[in-house]
């Protein structure tokens, strides 16, 4: 059995406008101490799948799955009190801001050995010895004198050792790292990520990385998760997704890294994720895709099937009897577009 | 395909309609989404309403003394009448009438107090962060003194000064608000003169008059409409409450407060002579206050819901 | 901290000189003769006139007098009141406990009903408490509270409604009590006489709810502002991912740091309470400062006036001062920098 499993999760919002869509069918199963990362482009859903798991939304979030296994738990069925025994102990999970996600009234300390008192318990020389233990696993220089710091006081990289160290204070077995080195410098985010990297196989932990960045998805990653307005796309491991991608989409933003550019200009994927207002008819992806047909602006494609497109790609072609076009016929819009 | 033409034909749409227009449009879809604003709206409306017509509506003239109908209850009490609605006074005025009238004052002062105070701290505040320097250090300060000062006393002591009367109420009560439009307008200023369409009007050779009053203020025009709202229902408190302290209108003149204060003595004896006058402040007051509110939401962006 | 306090007093002296100097004017502009005012109705003769004229310093130059006003007061000397003889300053100080003593209450009274309500309003938001207290706190923000003041009489002293809670005063004349510390309650509770403390406390209570009214109202509503931003922060987002109890997400990690504004806004309440002591103090005939402001200034008495415009002021700005230090003490961005 695996340590979770998420079949068919939708997450709807109420809205002024109306209701709005922003996670839609989107299944993940993780194995223990497996690495998954979840990557698309901002707005396609991803952080709100995983705050779903985490029973973070707002009360305006209307949450639907055909199962939410975490262990044999059904996290759907369960209390909020239940749920709590497993949010922060079991699962835990570390934002992308981590300058404003330590709360900047209370010290470092505090705010870690709060976790510890609040799921496994101890007496106060207990746990600062624990939250110095852990300070020190994460990288922090001198954690006793740390362990009375501001979070203000400290730089955004040491914030995110802090948000990490309190995150796996109770030994989880999912932690989820919702973009983690965002907000950071970028010699910070290879250590950061180096860190995860570690621990994870350190401690036997699953690992969920939610980021936009390719790059840090063929360091990192196991097996990839891609998700388009709040749909997943494709998911392969990270081998054969690197070399075979099947949906466009992938495709694309594979093409879109600077290492794999083979023209002058780099290219990129005309448009934004679609909005609230503005999605599209048949296929999300259609008004953005290079391959798009009639079809794809009719008919959505079927949810089952393991890749989402009526004509998966294979070595950079559609199949499945697409009309025409081949990849090379289109160009590819580059620059600025 | 759709979504082409969908924005196309929502261009063309705006095209048709007048920006003022849209901007109102746009304006009461965020104030009418306020159940409250606009039934305080509605309330406000209703009371500008009496204090029009208040002589033709009135059942009474509000000083005519009935002497032999003193201290009559409302109608639905033993011994009132229906001529006299809501009772009479001591000497025996009709107090729905006095109140009808009274309105006339509230708005009155209301009024005036924001116009003093709105213009002069506009033109304080805006010059203050325009010219910068010496002048807007000695501004600051004296502003910083009338705050220093709680407003009621500061207001008790310029009618002191000035002598006890509507007229010079009101004009001690501007003087109390002065600071917050000062303010406002000094901080919106500075920010606003920072930005690139004040350097492009200043280059484009505006002097300096056109570019303080036809470049900076409309685009500080937002909080002061905020505060004057606001201020409105309280100067309207604060005039009833100089009244009440003897220090504004002068019996037996229909105001609100000097009512209040006439009455007094008899609150244990005539409870209608208290509790009416002082419902029709606090109505109209709330009724401003939820118009206030309304009126923020909608003109505040940062206060808009998604 | 030194330069805080250093930038703090450098705007702190000016205004204070500028407060005296309106306090000094208040009596010079009056129109007409000075001590023709004072002197009221019965008038004075020629001989005595210059004598007082002499006496009060107002045939100096008027800078002059300017100095000598201002450097009584840097001695503690403000004066003498025209009415009772009394020195201003002894004057204030003998009425000031009784403010202090109904506004502290009131403060308490608002800030227990106000802080509650606006924390579970912000967290109920958009619900039927939420609506109803907005409402409420609204109501509470536009009361006249001189009209409050009567109504409350009506129900809660008339004998013919509920006839609970005297109409006047600080406590019943059937009780004498040594004034100590001027703090009614305290005096009262270590007296002697057996029911002056319930006496007592039966005379603050409706003050204290009529001079509470307005300030519950506003902290209510930045109470369930302050909240509102807080709760939508990453912090609390953090807090509720270490799975902690919903009591302790809100009651310590979102309140903490939405009372750092809040306790400003209570502290600013201090020029609102002084207000409305004036007029409370004259419905319940409080013998506290509002009442004895009002009472000068209908008594033409003006160096009481001038004295008492110059001490409230003071009061205002040093609470304002305080407020300020607090808000750098409970903020811990502005305490630890770096």
């Amino acid at each position: 059995m695996s340590l979770l499993d998420i079949k068919n999760l939708s997450v709807e919002f109420q809205t002024a406008h109306g209701l709005f869509r922003a996670v839609d069918g989107v299944d993940l199963e993780i194995d223990q101490g497996e690495m998954v990362a979840i990557v698309g482009e901002s707005g396609s859903g991803k952080s709100v799948s995983m705050l779903a798991l985490m029973g973070l939304l707002p009360w305006t979030a209307n949450i639907t799955a055909d199962c939410m296994l975490f262990d044999g738990i059904d996290l759907l069925s369960i209390s909020k009190k239940e749920r709590r025994q497993i949010i922060g102990k079991d699962i835990s999970m570390i934002f992308q801001e981590p300058m404003t996600s330590l709360n900047p009234c209370f010290t470092v300390g505090y705010q870690i050995m709060e976790v510890i008192k609040e799921h496994l318990g101890g007496t106060k020389k207990e746990l600062e010895k624990r939250a110095i233990e852990l300070l020190g696993l994460v990288g922090i220089p001198a954690p006793e004198t740390r362990l009375r710091a501001f979070p203000h006081q400290m730089s955004g990289g040491m914030n995110q050792r802090v948000m990490i160290a309190m995150m796996i204070a109770c030994n989880p077995r999912l932690l989820i790292a919702d973009e983690p080195t965002t907000a950071l410098d970028v010699t910070i985010q290879a250590q950061i990520l180096e860190l995860l990297g570690e621990l994870q196989k350190e401690k036997g932990m699953a690992l969920v990385l939610i980021t936009h960045d390719m790059g840090v998805v063929a360091e990192t990653a196991e097996v990839v998760n891609v998700q388009y307005a709040g749909q997943q796309v494709e998911r392969q491991d990270v081998v054969g997704l690197f070399d075979k991608p099947q949906h466009p989409y992938t495709y694309a933003l594979l093409n879109a890294l600077p290492e794999r550019a083979t023209s002058k200009r780099l290219p990129s994927i005309p448009g934004v994720v679609p909005g609230l207002l503005d999605r599209p008819t048949g296929c999300l992806f259609n008004p953005r895709c290079q391959f798009a047909t009639d079809k794809c602006r009719k008919e959505a494609p079927d949810h089952s099937s393991k890749v989402l497109c009526h004509y998966p790609l294979v070595d950079g072609k559609p199949t499945n009897n697409h009309p025409g076009v081949s990849a090379s016929d289109v160009s590819v819009s580059g620059g600025t577009a | 395909m759709s979504q082409v033409q969908n924005t196309a034909g929502q261009i063309e749409a705006e095209k048709q309609i007048s920006p003022l227009k849209q901007q109102f449009k746009e304006f009461w879809f965020y104030f009418s989404e306020n159940k409250g604003a606009v039934a305080g709206l509605f309330f406000f409306l209703f009371v500008v309403f009496v204090a029009i017509f208040a002589d033709i509506i009135a059942p009474h003239s509000p000083n005519q003394q009935y002497r032999e109908f003193i201290q009559l209850p409302p109608f639905w009490q033993d011994g009132g009448q229906f001529q006299f609605f809501l009772g009479t006074d001591p000497v025996g005025r009709d107090v729905l009438s006095r109140i009808m009238h009274g309105s006339r004052y509230s708005l009155f002062a209301g009024c005036i107090v924001i116009v003093i105070s709105l213009t002069a701290g506009v033109l304080l505040g805006l010059s203050a962060g325009f010219f910068r320097g010496f002048y807007e250090v000695v501004v600051m300060r004296v502003m910083d003194v009338i705050l220093s000062i709680p407003s009621l006393l500061m207001a008790l002591v310029l009618v002191a000064m000035l002598g006890p009367s509507l007229q010079n109420a009101m004009i001690a009560i501007s003087i109390t608000y002065l600071p917050h439009y000062v303010r406002l307008a000094r901080a919106s200023t500075v920010a606003e003169a920072a930005r690139d369409y004040v350097m492009a009007s200043k280059v484009a050779g505006a002097g300096k008059m056109r570019l303080m009053l036809v470049a900076i203020l409309p685009n500080c025009m937002a909080p002061l409409i905020v505060q004057a709202s606001l201020s409105f229902s309280t100067a309207i408190l604060d005039t009833a409450a100089l009244g009440f302290l003897g220090q504004g209108a002068q019996a037996p003149t229909a105001e609100w407060g000097t009512m209040l204060a006439d009455a007094r003595e008899f609150i244990l004896s005539a409870w209608w002579i208290v509790t009416f006058p002082g419902l029709a402040i606090l109505l109209t007051v709330l009724a401003i206050n939820l118009m206030g509110d309304g009126l923020r939401d909608a003109l505040d962006p940062k206060m808009k819901r998604s | 901290m030194l330069r805080f306090i250093l930038t703090k007093l450098g705007v702190l002296i000016p205004t204070f000189l500028g407060v005296t100097l309106i306090a000094f004017s208040f009596i010079r502009m009056l129109p007409g003769d000075p001590i023709e005012l004072l002197a009221g109705e019965r008038g004075v003769s020629a001989e005595r006139h210059a004598k007082l004229m002499a006496d009060l310093g107002f045939d100096r130059p008027i800078w002059e007098q300017y100095f000598s006003f201002l450097w009584g007061i840097l001695h503690g000397d403000l004066g003498v009141s025209f009415t009772s003889r009394q020195p201003v300053l002894e004057e204030f100080l003998t009425r000031f406990p009784a403010t202090v003593e109904l506004a502290g209450c009131a403060i308490i009274f608002a800030a227990l009903i106000g802080l509650p309500a606006g924390i579970i309003a912000a967290v109920k938001r958009g619900s039927a408490f939420d609506h109803t207290l907005m409402g409420i706190s609204l109501a509470g923000y536009s009361m006249p509270i001189f009209w409050w003041g009567l109504l409350l009489i009506i129900l809660f002293s008339s004998p013919d409604m509920l006839g609970l809670t005297p109409v006047s005063g600080r406590l019943s004349a059937l009780f004498w009590i040594d004034q100590d510390t001027g703090f009614m309650l305290i005096d009262a509770f270590v007296s002697d006489e057996k029911g002056a403390f319930k006496s007592a406390v039966s005379h603050l209570i409706l003050p204290t709810i009529v001079l509470g009214t307005i300030p519950m109202a506003i902290i209510a509503r930045q109470t369930r502002s302050a909240m509102l931003e807080v709760l939508g922060e990453d912090y609390v987002r953090t807090a509720r991912a270490k799975g902690l109890k919903p009591l302790r997400v809100i009651g310590i990690h979102a309140l903490r740091n939405a009372l750092i504004t809040v306790i400003t806004v209570i502290g600013l309440q201090v020029g609102v309470l002084l207000a409305g002591a004036i007029l409370t103090e004259t419905i319940f005939s409080w013998p506290g400062i509002g009442k004895w402001m009002i009472d000068s200034i209908s008594r033409r008495d003006y160096f009481a006036v001038q004295g008492g415009i110059v001490l409230i002021a003071s009061i205002v700005m040093i609470v304002n001062l305080l407020v300020d230090f607090m808000y750098g003490l409970i903020n811990p961005r502005i305490l630890h920098r770096r």
